[in-house]
Protein backbone atom coordinates (compact mmCIF):
# COMPACT_ATOMS: atom_id res chain seq x y z
CA UNK A 1 0.00 0.00 0.00
CA UNK A 2 2.18 2.16 1.44
CA UNK A 3 4.71 1.39 -2.17
CA UNK A 4 2.02 2.40 -4.38
CA UNK A 5 1.48 5.51 -2.84
CA UNK A 6 4.96 6.37 -3.40
CA UNK A 7 4.89 5.86 -6.38
CA UNK A 8 1.97 7.45 -7.35
CA UNK A 9 3.73 10.48 -5.75
CA UNK A 10 6.79 9.89 -7.54
CA UNK A 11 4.98 9.90 -11.03
CA UNK A 12 2.10 12.72 -10.65
CA UNK A 13 1.45 12.62 -14.15
CA UNK A 14 1.12 8.82 -13.86
CA UNK A 15 -2.96 9.39 -12.92
CA UNK A 16 -3.47 12.09 -15.62
CA UNK A 17 -2.19 9.66 -18.46
CA UNK A 18 -4.35 6.30 -17.08
CA UNK A 19 -7.20 8.75 -17.53
CA UNK A 20 -6.41 9.48 -20.99
CA UNK A 21 -5.75 6.30 -22.08
CA UNK A 22 -8.75 5.24 -20.51
CA UNK A 23 -10.42 8.01 -22.54
CA UNK A 24 -9.21 6.74 -25.92
CA UNK A 25 -10.52 2.98 -24.98
CA UNK A 26 -7.20 1.74 -24.16
CA UNK A 27 -7.05 0.59 -20.35
CA UNK A 28 -3.91 -1.49 -19.19
CA UNK A 29 -4.77 -4.93 -21.09
CA UNK A 30 -5.14 -3.05 -24.86
CA UNK A 31 -2.24 -1.20 -23.96
CA UNK A 32 -0.09 -4.65 -22.93
CA UNK A 33 -1.46 -6.46 -26.30
CA UNK A 34 -0.96 -3.31 -28.64
CA UNK A 35 2.60 -2.76 -27.90
CA UNK A 36 3.95 -6.32 -29.55
CA UNK A 37 0.77 -6.15 -32.42
CA UNK A 38 2.01 -2.47 -33.23
CA UNK A 39 5.68 -3.50 -33.67
CA UNK A 40 5.37 -6.31 -35.31
CA UNK A 41 2.58 -5.24 -37.72
CA UNK A 42 4.55 -2.08 -38.55
CA UNK A 43 8.03 -3.35 -38.82
CA UNK A 44 7.10 -7.42 -40.38
CA UNK A 45 3.85 -7.63 -41.84
CA UNK A 46 3.86 -3.81 -43.33
CA UNK A 47 7.25 -4.43 -45.14
CA UNK A 48 5.53 -7.19 -47.33
CA UNK A 49 2.93 -5.27 -48.31
CA UNK A 50 5.11 -2.27 -49.33
CA UNK A 51 7.36 -5.13 -51.52
CA UNK A 52 4.24 -6.54 -53.24
CA UNK A 53 3.18 -2.95 -54.16
CA UNK A 54 6.95 -2.08 -55.40
CA UNK A 55 7.30 -5.12 -57.34
CA UNK A 56 3.72 -3.82 -59.49
CA UNK A 57 6.03 -0.54 -59.80
CA UNK A 58 8.05 0.22 -63.11
CA UNK A 59 11.83 0.68 -62.05
CA UNK A 60 13.17 4.02 -63.24
CA UNK A 61 15.91 6.30 -62.80
CA UNK A 62 15.47 8.33 -59.71
CA UNK A 63 15.49 8.48 -56.08
CA UNK A 64 13.82 5.58 -54.83
CA UNK A 65 14.58 4.23 -58.17
CA UNK A 66 10.68 3.09 -58.75
CA UNK A 67 7.81 5.25 -60.51
CA UNK A 68 4.78 5.76 -58.26
CA UNK A 69 1.75 2.98 -58.35
CA UNK A 70 -0.64 5.88 -58.68
CA UNK A 71 -0.96 9.80 -59.27
CA UNK A 72 -3.37 12.21 -59.82
CA UNK A 73 -4.28 13.92 -62.87
CA UNK A 74 -6.50 16.78 -63.51
CA UNK A 75 -9.32 14.54 -60.79
CA UNK A 76 -8.48 11.42 -62.37
CA UNK A 77 -6.44 8.69 -60.18
CA UNK A 78 -4.72 6.98 -62.52
CA UNK A 79 -3.60 3.68 -61.38
CA UNK A 80 -0.44 1.65 -63.03
CA UNK A 81 0.55 -1.86 -62.11
CA UNK A 82 3.04 -2.64 -63.87
CA UNK A 83 2.78 -6.74 -64.51
CA UNK A 84 6.17 -6.77 -66.41
CA UNK A 85 8.00 -7.57 -63.51
CA UNK A 86 6.99 -11.13 -63.28
CA UNK A 87 6.54 -11.47 -67.03
CA UNK A 88 10.02 -10.58 -66.82
CA UNK A 89 11.00 -13.05 -64.49
CA UNK A 90 8.94 -16.09 -66.72
CA UNK A 91 10.67 -14.95 -69.73
CA UNK A 92 14.28 -14.67 -68.80
CA UNK A 93 15.95 -18.43 -68.51
CA UNK A 94 18.08 -16.79 -65.46
CA UNK A 95 15.89 -16.72 -63.24
CA UNK A 96 13.62 -20.03 -63.50
CA UNK A 97 16.76 -21.65 -63.59
CA UNK A 98 17.79 -19.89 -60.21
CA UNK A 99 14.84 -20.96 -58.69
CA UNK A 100 14.88 -24.53 -59.39
CA UNK A 101 18.67 -24.88 -59.12
CA UNK A 102 18.10 -23.50 -55.22
CA UNK A 103 15.08 -25.66 -54.66
CA UNK A 104 17.46 -28.69 -55.79
CA UNK A 105 20.30 -27.31 -53.87
CA UNK A 106 18.43 -26.93 -50.78
CA UNK A 107 16.31 -30.31 -51.10
CA UNK A 108 19.79 -32.12 -51.47
CA UNK A 109 21.41 -30.47 -48.53
CA UNK A 110 18.37 -31.18 -46.39
CA UNK A 111 18.10 -34.58 -47.09
CA UNK A 112 22.38 -35.08 -46.65
CA UNK A 113 21.64 -33.21 -43.22
CA UNK A 114 19.14 -35.82 -41.83
CA UNK A 115 20.79 -38.65 -42.78
CA UNK A 116 23.43 -36.84 -41.09
CA UNK A 117 21.52 -35.48 -37.67
CA UNK A 118 19.18 -38.79 -37.43
CA UNK A 119 21.82 -40.49 -35.78
CA UNK A 120 23.35 -37.93 -34.25
CA UNK A 121 20.52 -37.04 -32.66
CA UNK A 122 19.17 -41.14 -31.99
CA UNK A 123 22.57 -41.06 -29.75
CA UNK A 124 22.20 -38.33 -27.92
CA UNK A 125 18.45 -39.13 -27.21
CA UNK A 126 19.10 -42.56 -25.60
CA UNK A 127 22.49 -41.54 -23.62
CA UNK A 128 22.37 -41.14 -20.09
CA UNK A 129 21.07 -37.64 -18.84
CA UNK A 130 24.29 -35.96 -17.95
CA UNK A 131 26.09 -37.01 -21.38
CA UNK A 132 22.84 -36.30 -22.88
CA UNK A 133 23.06 -32.50 -21.25
CA UNK A 134 26.92 -32.63 -22.57
CA UNK A 135 26.56 -33.69 -26.42
CA UNK A 136 23.67 -31.47 -26.58
CA UNK A 137 25.45 -28.38 -25.75
CA UNK A 138 28.24 -29.22 -27.86
CA UNK A 139 25.61 -29.53 -30.68
CA UNK A 140 24.34 -25.83 -29.78
CA UNK A 141 27.59 -24.19 -29.40
CA UNK A 142 28.64 -23.83 -33.05
CA UNK A 143 25.33 -21.79 -33.29
CA UNK A 144 26.89 -19.39 -30.58
CA UNK A 145 29.86 -18.61 -32.67
CA UNK A 146 29.97 -16.64 -35.81
CA UNK A 147 27.78 -18.14 -38.67
CA UNK A 148 29.95 -15.58 -41.70
CA UNK A 149 33.59 -16.78 -40.31
CA UNK A 150 32.16 -20.86 -39.77
CA UNK A 151 31.75 -20.61 -42.95
CA UNK A 152 34.59 -18.54 -43.88
CA UNK A 153 36.80 -21.47 -42.12
CA UNK A 154 35.21 -23.78 -44.90
CA UNK A 155 37.70 -21.41 -47.48
CA UNK A 156 40.95 -22.66 -45.65
CA UNK A 157 39.54 -26.56 -45.87
CA UNK A 158 38.54 -26.26 -48.93
CA UNK A 159 40.41 -24.31 -51.55
CA UNK A 160 43.11 -25.72 -53.84
CA UNK A 161 45.96 -25.52 -51.51
CA UNK A 162 43.91 -26.26 -48.33
CA UNK A 163 43.40 -28.52 -45.37
CA UNK A 164 41.78 -31.49 -47.32
CA UNK A 165 44.28 -31.41 -50.33
CA UNK A 166 47.14 -30.86 -48.15
CA UNK A 167 46.43 -33.77 -46.36
CA UNK A 168 45.54 -35.79 -49.68
CA UNK A 169 48.43 -34.72 -51.34
CA UNK A 170 51.01 -35.57 -48.24
CA UNK A 171 49.67 -38.94 -47.57
CA UNK A 172 49.81 -39.66 -51.48
CA UNK A 173 46.39 -40.47 -52.44
CA UNK A 174 46.10 -37.39 -55.06
CA UNK A 175 48.44 -35.62 -56.80
CA UNK A 176 47.29 -32.81 -58.12
CA UNK A 177 44.97 -30.46 -55.92
CA UNK A 178 41.36 -31.47 -56.14
CA UNK A 179 39.20 -28.62 -57.22
CA UNK A 180 36.37 -28.21 -54.05
CA UNK A 181 36.18 -24.63 -53.34
CA UNK A 182 33.44 -22.47 -55.89
CA UNK A 183 31.53 -25.78 -57.06
CA UNK A 184 28.45 -26.59 -55.70
CA UNK A 185 30.22 -29.61 -53.64
CA UNK A 186 31.62 -26.59 -51.30
CA UNK A 187 27.56 -25.08 -51.47
CA UNK A 188 26.27 -28.06 -49.65
CA UNK A 189 29.29 -29.02 -47.22
CA UNK A 190 28.63 -25.53 -46.26
CA UNK A 191 24.61 -25.64 -46.03
CA UNK A 192 24.72 -28.81 -44.08
CA UNK A 193 27.23 -27.69 -42.11
CA UNK A 194 25.67 -24.60 -41.02
CA UNK A 195 22.14 -26.55 -40.59
CA UNK A 196 23.15 -29.44 -39.19
CA UNK A 197 22.03 -28.07 -35.42
CA UNK A 198 18.64 -26.90 -36.72
CA UNK A 199 17.98 -30.84 -38.22
CA UNK A 200 19.37 -32.30 -34.75
CA UNK A 201 17.57 -29.96 -32.27
CA UNK A 202 13.97 -31.01 -33.26
CA UNK A 203 14.93 -34.81 -34.12
CA UNK A 204 16.10 -35.04 -30.52
CA UNK A 205 13.26 -32.93 -28.75
CA UNK A 206 10.47 -36.05 -30.59
CA UNK A 207 13.03 -38.96 -30.24
CA UNK A 208 13.83 -37.87 -26.18
CA UNK A 209 10.14 -38.31 -26.04
CA UNK A 210 10.19 -42.21 -27.53
CA UNK A 211 8.53 -44.15 -25.48
CA UNK A 212 11.09 -47.30 -25.08
CA UNK A 213 8.42 -50.08 -24.23
CA UNK A 214 7.20 -49.59 -27.79
CA UNK A 215 10.63 -50.79 -28.48
CA UNK A 216 10.84 -53.73 -26.56
CA UNK A 217 7.75 -54.37 -27.52
CA UNK A 218 8.70 -55.12 -30.89
CA UNK A 219 11.77 -57.09 -30.15
CA UNK A 220 9.25 -58.84 -27.68
CA UNK A 221 7.65 -59.79 -30.80
CA UNK A 222 10.51 -60.75 -32.63
CA UNK A 223 11.53 -57.99 -34.84
CA UNK A 224 15.04 -57.21 -35.44
CA UNK A 225 16.73 -53.62 -34.03
CA UNK A 226 16.47 -52.57 -37.88
CA UNK A 227 13.13 -53.66 -38.11
CA UNK A 228 12.11 -52.18 -35.38
CA UNK A 229 13.56 -48.73 -36.05
CA UNK A 230 11.95 -48.73 -39.94
CA UNK A 231 8.24 -49.71 -38.68
CA UNK A 232 7.96 -48.52 -34.95
CA UNK A 233 10.87 -45.64 -34.35
CA UNK A 234 10.54 -43.63 -37.94
CA UNK A 235 7.22 -43.41 -38.46
CA UNK A 236 7.10 -41.84 -34.40
CA UNK A 237 9.64 -38.91 -35.48
CA UNK A 238 7.87 -38.61 -38.47
CA UNK A 239 6.74 -34.62 -37.21
CA UNK A 240 10.14 -34.26 -35.71
CA UNK A 241 11.58 -35.15 -39.35
CA UNK A 242 9.40 -32.59 -40.96
CA UNK A 243 9.86 -29.85 -38.91
CA UNK A 244 13.72 -30.39 -38.94
CA UNK A 245 14.01 -30.59 -42.54
CA UNK A 246 11.81 -27.54 -43.08
CA UNK A 247 13.96 -25.89 -40.78
CA UNK A 248 16.69 -26.69 -42.63
CA UNK A 249 15.34 -26.32 -46.75
CA UNK A 250 13.28 -22.78 -45.73
CA UNK A 251 16.25 -20.95 -45.05
CA UNK A 252 18.87 -22.67 -47.58
CA UNK A 253 16.44 -21.42 -50.87
CA UNK A 254 16.98 -18.42 -49.83
CA UNK A 255 20.98 -18.69 -48.90
CA UNK A 256 22.87 -16.02 -49.76
CA UNK A 257 25.86 -15.82 -47.59
CA UNK A 258 27.12 -20.08 -48.14
CA UNK A 259 27.00 -19.44 -52.08
CA UNK A 260 28.56 -16.18 -52.10
CA UNK A 261 31.60 -17.22 -49.99
CA UNK A 262 31.36 -20.84 -51.14
CA UNK A 263 30.04 -21.42 -54.63
CA UNK A 264 31.23 -20.65 -58.07
CA UNK A 265 30.29 -17.84 -60.26
CA UNK A 266 27.66 -20.30 -61.85
CA UNK A 267 26.35 -21.17 -58.71
CA UNK A 268 22.98 -19.70 -59.08
CA UNK A 269 20.65 -19.43 -56.35
CA UNK A 270 18.14 -17.17 -55.86
CA UNK A 271 19.45 -15.36 -52.55
CA UNK A 272 22.35 -14.55 -54.75
CA UNK A 273 20.06 -13.70 -57.75
CA UNK A 274 17.93 -11.01 -55.73
CA UNK A 275 21.06 -9.85 -53.75
CA UNK A 276 23.06 -8.62 -57.23
CA UNK A 277 19.49 -7.47 -58.63
CA UNK A 278 19.01 -5.09 -55.62
CA UNK A 279 22.95 -3.52 -54.75
CA UNK A 280 24.08 -4.17 -58.42
CA UNK A 281 21.51 -3.51 -60.81
CA UNK A 282 19.76 -0.87 -58.37
CA UNK A 283 16.52 -2.70 -59.91
CA UNK A 284 14.33 -2.52 -57.05
CA UNK A 285 11.12 -3.46 -58.49
CA UNK A 286 13.08 -7.26 -60.17
CA UNK A 287 14.38 -7.57 -56.10
CA UNK A 288 10.82 -7.11 -55.21
CA UNK A 289 9.20 -9.61 -57.61
CA UNK A 290 12.24 -12.13 -57.03
CA UNK A 291 11.18 -11.74 -53.44
CA UNK A 292 7.36 -12.32 -53.92
CA UNK A 293 7.85 -15.47 -56.08
CA UNK A 294 10.08 -16.75 -53.45
CA UNK A 295 7.73 -16.65 -50.92
CA UNK A 296 5.42 -18.37 -53.19
CA UNK A 297 7.91 -21.15 -53.89
CA UNK A 298 7.84 -21.30 -49.42
CA UNK A 299 4.39 -21.28 -48.68
CA UNK A 300 3.87 -25.32 -49.15
CA UNK A 301 7.14 -25.66 -46.61
CA UNK A 302 6.08 -23.18 -43.91
CA UNK A 303 2.59 -24.79 -43.71
CA UNK A 304 4.45 -28.02 -43.07
CA UNK A 305 6.18 -26.72 -40.78
CA UNK A 306 3.53 -25.04 -38.72
CA UNK A 307 1.77 -28.65 -38.96
CA UNK A 308 4.88 -30.68 -38.14
CA UNK A 309 5.01 -28.05 -34.89
CA UNK A 310 2.05 -28.06 -33.99
CA UNK A 311 1.52 -31.97 -34.02
CA UNK A 312 4.89 -31.76 -31.49
CA UNK A 313 3.33 -29.66 -29.42
CA UNK A 314 0.43 -31.89 -29.16
CA UNK A 315 2.25 -34.75 -28.17
CA UNK A 316 3.89 -32.94 -25.22
CA UNK B 1 22.27 -54.84 -30.65
CA UNK B 2 25.82 -53.93 -30.17
CA UNK B 3 26.79 -52.97 -33.60
CA UNK B 4 24.18 -51.07 -33.86
CA UNK B 5 25.75 -48.93 -31.33
CA UNK B 6 28.80 -49.06 -32.44
CA UNK B 7 27.48 -47.30 -35.79
CA UNK B 8 25.70 -45.24 -34.18
CA UNK B 9 28.84 -44.04 -32.28
CA UNK B 10 31.13 -43.77 -35.01
CA UNK B 11 28.49 -41.80 -37.11
CA UNK B 12 28.10 -39.27 -33.86
CA UNK B 13 31.94 -39.06 -33.49
CA UNK B 14 32.09 -38.29 -37.24
CA UNK B 15 29.32 -35.63 -37.09
CA UNK B 16 31.11 -33.52 -34.48
CA UNK B 17 33.98 -33.84 -35.76
CA UNK B 18 32.31 -32.38 -38.77
CA UNK B 19 31.04 -29.56 -36.77
CA UNK B 20 34.47 -28.79 -35.07
CA UNK B 21 36.82 -29.26 -37.31
CA UNK B 22 36.50 -25.58 -38.93
CA UNK B 23 36.46 -23.87 -35.56
CA UNK B 24 39.70 -25.51 -34.42
CA UNK B 25 41.46 -24.63 -37.66
CA UNK B 26 40.32 -21.29 -37.19
CA UNK B 27 42.09 -21.03 -34.18
CA UNK B 28 45.02 -22.65 -34.81
CA UNK B 29 45.64 -20.62 -37.89
CA UNK B 30 45.22 -17.41 -36.16
CA UNK B 31 48.48 -18.18 -34.32
CA UNK B 32 50.73 -18.77 -37.70
CA UNK B 33 53.27 -16.70 -38.61
CA UNK B 34 52.73 -17.50 -42.37
CA UNK B 35 50.31 -15.21 -44.78
CA UNK B 36 49.08 -18.26 -46.25
CA UNK B 37 46.30 -19.07 -43.90
CA UNK B 38 46.49 -23.25 -44.68
CA UNK B 39 50.20 -23.60 -44.52
CA UNK B 40 52.40 -23.13 -40.85
CA UNK B 41 54.85 -21.21 -40.40
CA UNK B 42 55.48 -21.04 -37.47
CA UNK B 43 53.94 -19.67 -34.04
CA UNK B 44 53.28 -15.98 -34.13
CA UNK B 45 50.83 -13.16 -32.36
CA UNK B 46 51.11 -10.95 -35.13
CA UNK B 47 47.91 -10.97 -37.01
CA UNK B 48 46.41 -10.28 -33.39
CA UNK B 49 48.50 -7.16 -33.12
CA UNK B 50 47.58 -6.27 -36.89
CA UNK B 51 43.77 -6.79 -36.16
CA UNK B 52 44.32 -4.36 -32.93
CA UNK B 53 45.54 -1.23 -35.26
CA UNK B 54 42.89 -1.92 -37.98
CA UNK B 55 40.88 1.31 -37.47
CA UNK B 56 38.46 -0.11 -40.31
CA UNK B 57 37.53 -3.27 -37.74
CA UNK B 58 37.63 -1.42 -34.56
CA UNK B 59 35.14 1.31 -35.58
CA UNK B 60 32.85 -1.66 -36.90
CA UNK B 61 32.98 -4.15 -33.77
CA UNK B 62 31.86 -0.98 -31.75
CA UNK B 63 29.31 0.59 -34.36
CA UNK B 64 28.59 -3.90 -34.02
CA UNK B 65 28.49 -3.72 -30.13
CA UNK B 66 26.27 -0.74 -29.77
CA UNK B 67 23.15 -1.81 -32.09
CA UNK B 68 23.63 -5.36 -30.51
CA UNK B 69 23.48 -3.91 -27.39
CA UNK B 70 20.13 -2.00 -27.43
CA UNK B 71 18.28 -4.63 -30.21
CA UNK B 72 18.85 -7.32 -27.55
CA UNK B 73 17.22 -5.15 -24.74
CA UNK B 74 14.45 -4.10 -27.16
CA UNK B 75 13.82 -7.36 -28.68
CA UNK B 76 13.67 -8.91 -24.59
CA UNK B 77 10.85 -6.30 -24.28
CA UNK B 78 8.86 -7.07 -27.45
CA UNK B 79 9.52 -10.55 -27.07
CA UNK B 80 8.22 -10.87 -23.81
CA UNK B 81 5.30 -8.85 -23.57
CA UNK B 82 4.75 -10.59 -26.94
CA UNK B 83 4.89 -14.12 -25.22
CA UNK B 84 2.97 -13.06 -21.90
CA UNK B 85 -0.24 -12.01 -23.92
CA UNK B 86 0.12 -15.01 -25.78
CA UNK B 87 0.04 -17.92 -23.48
CA UNK B 88 -1.44 -15.77 -20.38
CA UNK B 89 -4.41 -13.65 -21.71
CA UNK B 90 -7.33 -15.23 -23.00
CA UNK B 91 -8.69 -14.98 -26.24
CA UNK B 92 -8.35 -11.68 -27.44
CA UNK B 93 -9.22 -10.21 -31.82
CA UNK B 94 -5.36 -10.13 -32.90
CA UNK B 95 -4.43 -12.95 -31.26
CA UNK B 96 -4.09 -15.52 -34.10
CA UNK B 97 -2.25 -12.47 -35.97
CA UNK B 98 0.38 -11.74 -33.37
CA UNK B 99 1.15 -15.61 -33.17
CA UNK B 100 1.65 -15.45 -36.41
CA UNK B 101 3.78 -12.70 -37.05
CA UNK B 102 6.11 -13.28 -33.69
CA UNK B 103 7.13 -16.56 -35.08
CA UNK B 104 7.39 -16.04 -39.48
CA UNK B 105 10.66 -14.22 -38.54
CA UNK B 106 12.32 -17.30 -37.67
CA UNK B 107 11.64 -19.14 -41.04
CA UNK B 108 11.56 -15.92 -43.32
CA UNK B 109 14.60 -15.83 -45.36
CA UNK B 110 17.62 -13.23 -44.29
CA UNK B 111 16.93 -11.38 -47.86
CA UNK B 112 13.63 -10.77 -47.63
CA UNK B 113 13.46 -9.62 -44.13
CA UNK B 114 16.14 -7.26 -45.45
CA UNK B 115 14.67 -6.45 -48.79
CA UNK B 116 11.23 -5.25 -47.44
CA UNK B 117 12.15 -3.31 -43.97
CA UNK B 118 14.19 -1.48 -46.71
CA UNK B 119 11.69 -0.95 -48.79
CA UNK B 120 9.43 0.16 -45.74
CA UNK B 121 11.89 2.42 -44.36
CA UNK B 122 12.09 4.45 -47.98
CA UNK B 123 8.47 5.14 -48.38
CA UNK B 124 8.29 5.98 -44.67
CA UNK B 125 10.77 8.29 -45.66
CA UNK B 126 9.09 9.76 -48.89
CA UNK B 127 5.66 9.81 -46.96
CA UNK B 128 6.83 11.13 -42.94
CA UNK B 129 10.52 12.04 -43.46
CA UNK B 130 11.18 9.57 -40.64
CA UNK B 131 13.52 7.34 -40.04
CA UNK B 132 16.12 10.36 -41.51
CA UNK B 133 18.19 8.08 -43.80
CA UNK B 134 19.59 4.94 -43.09
CA UNK B 135 22.15 3.67 -40.52
CA UNK B 136 22.53 2.40 -36.75
CA UNK B 137 18.80 3.23 -36.00
CA UNK B 138 17.54 0.82 -39.06
CA UNK B 139 19.36 -1.77 -38.02
CA UNK B 140 18.26 -2.08 -34.58
CA UNK B 141 14.70 -1.75 -35.56
CA UNK B 142 15.60 -4.39 -38.20
CA UNK B 143 17.38 -6.53 -35.04
CA UNK B 144 14.82 -5.98 -32.84
CA UNK B 145 11.98 -7.33 -34.96
CA UNK B 146 13.36 -10.20 -35.68
CA UNK B 147 15.43 -10.88 -32.82
CA UNK B 148 11.99 -10.33 -30.47
CA UNK B 149 11.37 -13.72 -32.73
CA UNK B 150 14.13 -15.77 -31.09
CA UNK B 151 13.88 -14.24 -27.87
CA UNK B 152 9.67 -14.75 -27.77
CA UNK B 153 10.72 -19.16 -28.45
CA UNK B 154 13.02 -19.01 -25.61
CA UNK B 155 10.53 -17.05 -23.47
CA UNK B 156 7.30 -18.82 -24.52
CA UNK B 157 8.62 -22.03 -23.16
CA UNK B 158 9.48 -21.08 -19.89
CA UNK B 159 6.23 -19.23 -19.89
CA UNK B 160 4.52 -22.88 -20.57
CA UNK B 161 6.56 -24.73 -17.48
CA UNK B 162 6.44 -21.86 -15.33
CA UNK B 163 4.52 -23.11 -12.48
CA UNK B 164 0.87 -20.58 -11.69
CA UNK B 165 0.37 -21.17 -8.04
CA UNK B 166 2.79 -18.45 -7.02
CA UNK B 167 1.02 -15.98 -9.30
CA UNK B 168 -2.17 -17.01 -7.94
CA UNK B 169 -0.93 -16.37 -4.23
CA UNK B 170 0.37 -13.17 -5.35
CA UNK B 171 -2.97 -12.05 -6.59
CA UNK B 172 -5.11 -13.59 -3.73
CA UNK B 173 -2.83 -11.30 -1.44
CA UNK B 174 -4.26 -8.51 -3.09
CA UNK B 175 -1.80 -7.62 -5.50
CA UNK B 176 -2.74 -6.11 -8.76
CA UNK B 177 -1.78 -7.58 -11.89
CA UNK B 178 1.26 -5.20 -12.43
CA UNK B 179 2.87 -6.08 -9.81
CA UNK B 180 2.36 -9.61 -10.21
CA UNK B 181 4.15 -9.08 -13.24
CA UNK B 182 6.90 -7.43 -12.31
CA UNK B 183 7.12 -8.60 -8.34
CA UNK B 184 6.46 -12.21 -10.01
CA UNK B 185 5.98 -13.31 -13.21
CA UNK B 186 9.33 -11.69 -14.24
CA UNK B 187 11.41 -13.06 -11.30
CA UNK B 188 10.93 -16.33 -11.97
CA UNK B 189 11.41 -15.50 -15.88
CA UNK B 190 14.98 -14.08 -15.40
CA UNK B 191 17.42 -17.03 -16.86
CA UNK B 192 15.03 -17.34 -19.88
CA UNK B 193 15.34 -13.16 -20.36
CA UNK B 194 18.61 -14.04 -20.04
CA UNK B 195 19.87 -16.59 -22.27
CA UNK B 196 17.19 -14.96 -24.98
CA UNK B 197 18.92 -11.58 -24.30
CA UNK B 198 22.32 -13.69 -25.08
CA UNK B 199 21.01 -15.16 -28.19
CA UNK B 200 19.78 -11.91 -29.68
CA UNK B 201 22.72 -10.23 -28.78
CA UNK B 202 24.90 -13.05 -30.87
CA UNK B 203 22.25 -13.28 -33.52
CA UNK B 204 22.48 -8.85 -33.88
CA UNK B 205 26.13 -9.14 -33.70
CA UNK B 206 26.53 -12.02 -36.74
CA UNK B 207 24.20 -10.82 -39.25
CA UNK B 208 25.49 -9.58 -42.62
CA UNK B 209 22.25 -9.93 -44.87
CA UNK B 210 19.85 -7.84 -43.09
CA UNK B 211 21.93 -4.99 -41.64
CA UNK B 212 23.24 -4.29 -45.65
CA UNK B 213 19.99 -4.09 -46.48
CA UNK B 214 18.54 -1.41 -44.01
CA UNK B 215 21.88 0.22 -43.17
CA UNK B 216 23.29 3.07 -45.22
CA UNK B 217 26.54 4.97 -45.67
CA UNK B 218 28.76 5.42 -42.72
CA UNK B 219 27.28 2.62 -40.43
CA UNK B 220 28.98 -0.49 -41.18
CA UNK B 221 28.91 -3.36 -39.10
CA UNK B 222 31.70 -5.77 -38.04
CA UNK B 223 30.30 -8.67 -40.29
CA UNK B 224 30.01 -6.07 -43.18
CA UNK B 225 33.73 -5.00 -42.93
CA UNK B 226 34.42 -9.10 -42.55
CA UNK B 227 32.51 -9.99 -45.53
CA UNK B 228 34.49 -7.46 -47.72
CA UNK B 229 37.82 -8.67 -46.40
CA UNK B 230 36.83 -12.48 -46.74
CA UNK B 231 35.48 -12.02 -50.24
CA UNK B 232 38.62 -11.09 -51.51
CA UNK B 233 39.95 -14.52 -50.11
CA UNK B 234 41.24 -15.53 -46.74
CA UNK B 235 43.14 -13.44 -44.24
CA UNK B 236 44.88 -14.45 -40.66
CA UNK B 237 43.35 -11.25 -38.93
CA UNK B 238 40.12 -12.97 -39.44
CA UNK B 239 41.33 -15.72 -38.26
CA UNK B 240 42.55 -13.53 -34.96
CA UNK B 241 39.13 -12.06 -34.67
CA UNK B 242 37.28 -15.32 -34.62
CA UNK B 243 39.25 -16.35 -32.13
CA UNK B 244 38.59 -14.13 -30.11
CA UNK B 245 34.88 -14.60 -30.17
CA UNK B 246 35.58 -18.33 -29.53
CA UNK B 247 37.21 -17.72 -26.66
CA UNK B 248 34.79 -14.92 -25.49
CA UNK B 249 31.92 -17.35 -26.11
CA UNK B 250 33.65 -20.68 -24.67
CA UNK B 251 34.15 -18.85 -21.60
CA UNK B 252 30.58 -17.59 -21.58
CA UNK B 253 29.52 -21.21 -21.69
CA UNK B 254 31.73 -22.30 -19.27
CA UNK B 255 30.51 -20.01 -16.59
CA UNK B 256 26.55 -20.22 -17.49
CA UNK B 257 27.73 -24.32 -17.22
CA UNK B 258 29.75 -23.79 -13.53
CA UNK B 259 26.84 -21.77 -12.68
CA UNK B 260 23.75 -24.53 -13.70
CA UNK B 261 25.86 -27.09 -11.87
CA UNK B 262 26.78 -24.96 -8.96
CA UNK B 263 23.05 -24.31 -8.44
CA UNK B 264 22.02 -27.43 -8.87
CA UNK B 265 24.23 -28.63 -5.86
CA UNK B 266 22.85 -25.44 -3.88
CA UNK B 267 19.01 -27.06 -4.41
CA UNK B 268 20.06 -30.65 -3.48
CA UNK B 269 21.55 -29.49 -0.27
CA UNK B 270 18.80 -27.95 0.54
Amino acid sequence: MSQRETLNGKLPGGAFLGRALHRIGLRGRGLVIAIPVLWLFLFFLLPFLVVAKISLSEAAIARPPYLPLWNWDDGFLNITLNFGNYLFLFDDPLYLSAYIESVKIAAVSTVITLLVGYPMAYLIARSAPDTRNILLMLVILPFWTSFLLRVYAWIGFLKGNGIINNILMKIGLINEPLVMLQTDFAVYIGIVYTYLPFMILPLFANLVKLDQSYLEASADLGARPITTFFTVTLPLSASGIIAGCMLVFIPAVGEFVIPALLGGPDTLMIGRVLWNEFFSNRDWPIASAVAIVMLVVLVIPIMLLRKAQAAEAEVQ
Amino acid sequence: MGQQSRFLKIVALLGFVFLYAPIVSLVIFSFNESKLVTVWGGFSTKWYAELFRDPQILEAAWVSIKIALISATLAIVIGTVGSFVLIRFKKFRTKGLLSMMITAPLVMPEVIIGLSLLLLFVAMQGLIGWPGGRGMLTIIIAHSTFGAAYAAVVIQSRLVDMDLSIEEAAQDLGARPVRVFFGVTLPVMAPALLSGWLLVFTLSLDDLVIASFVSGPGASTLPMVVFSKVRLGVSPDVNALATIIIGIVSLGIIAAALEISRSKKHGAER
